[in-house]
């Protein structure tokens, strides 16, 4: 399988496009509904403040193996206004465009790791992890 | 890409089977406020029991038109939340508080009839 694989969001319908994309990845790899869900929702939110706020940009997909634990990487690309003050974007409530998107906070807590690195002016990328549980 | 709104005496059903996009629930949230206008329906069942995801966005549009029919004067209820999408919604802080709901779509209309005294 292709590791990495993207989606570019300059429409309104590549939101959709990339949750359902995020979603089959996710079922494929072995998630169970609850955390396809989450997957895709958290897509869905990346990929929404792509197109508010950067205009376009890209979420790319990767299954990650790691010490033998399978999961699911999710970036987030773009070249737009980039971020200002990242711990202020990170709280609870904080927004910018009236409420639209629950924000980065939500996102945080729908997957297991989350790396925001931005450069005002230069762009932002936003990567998470989603783990595959094992039951033991 | 449209919503269906069917007419059931004086209640409005819709059912959502649909992966919708921000525009579509955007021209949906018009065309349901249109067709509670054009029918003076008193009650509104909106049944999301095949859609798998609810961002933000749709969830605010759905709270949203909960909001705008009660100042039109109908009843909403929402009926067939699926176990994800309400882990999901609660995950993403959104808590849809004083929406109401029920498991499935019967419940729902139960919970229209008495509400309304009908």
């Amino acid at each position: 399988m292709d590791p990495t694989f993207c989606v570019t969001i300059e429409q309104e319908w590549d939101i959709v496009k990339a949750r359902q994309l995020g979603r089959d990845r996710a079922r494929d790899i072995g998630f169970g509904t609850v955390d396809q869900a989450r997957i895709a929702t958290a897509i869905s939110e990346l990929a929404r403040n792509i197109y508010l706020y950067a205009g376009s940009g890209k979420i790319c997909f990767e299954v990650v193996e790691e010490m033998g634990q399978n999961g699911l990487g999710v970036r987030s690309l773009d070249t737009g206004p980039g971020i200002k003050n990242i711990s202020q974007v990170m709280e609870d409530g904080y927004s910018t465009s009236g409420g639209l998107g629950a924000g980065l906070p939500g996102v945080k807590r729908l997957v297991d790791q989350f790396d925001i690195q931005s450069e005002e002016g230069q762009g932002t990328e936003i990567r998470v992890m989603k783990w595959l549980r094992k039951l033991r | 890409m449209r919503i269906p709104i069917l007419k059931l005496h004086d209640y409005l059903l819709i059912s959502i089977q649909t992966e919708i996009d921000d525009n579509t629930a955007i021209q949906f949230q018009e065309d349901l406020l249109d067709k509670i206008h054009q029918t003076g329906a008193s009650g509104v069942v909106i049944d999301l029991t095949s859609v798998e995801i609810i961002d933000s966005f749709i969830a605010k549009v759905l709270g949203d038109v909960v909001t705008m029919s009660d100042l039109m004067g109908a009843k909403l209820v929402l009926t067939g939340i699926q176990p994800a999408v309400a882990v999901t919604l609660i995950d993403l802080g959104v808590h849809l508080k004083d929406v109401p709901t029920a498991l499935d779509l019967e419940r729902g209309l139960i919970k229209l009839y008495q509400e309304l005294g009908e």
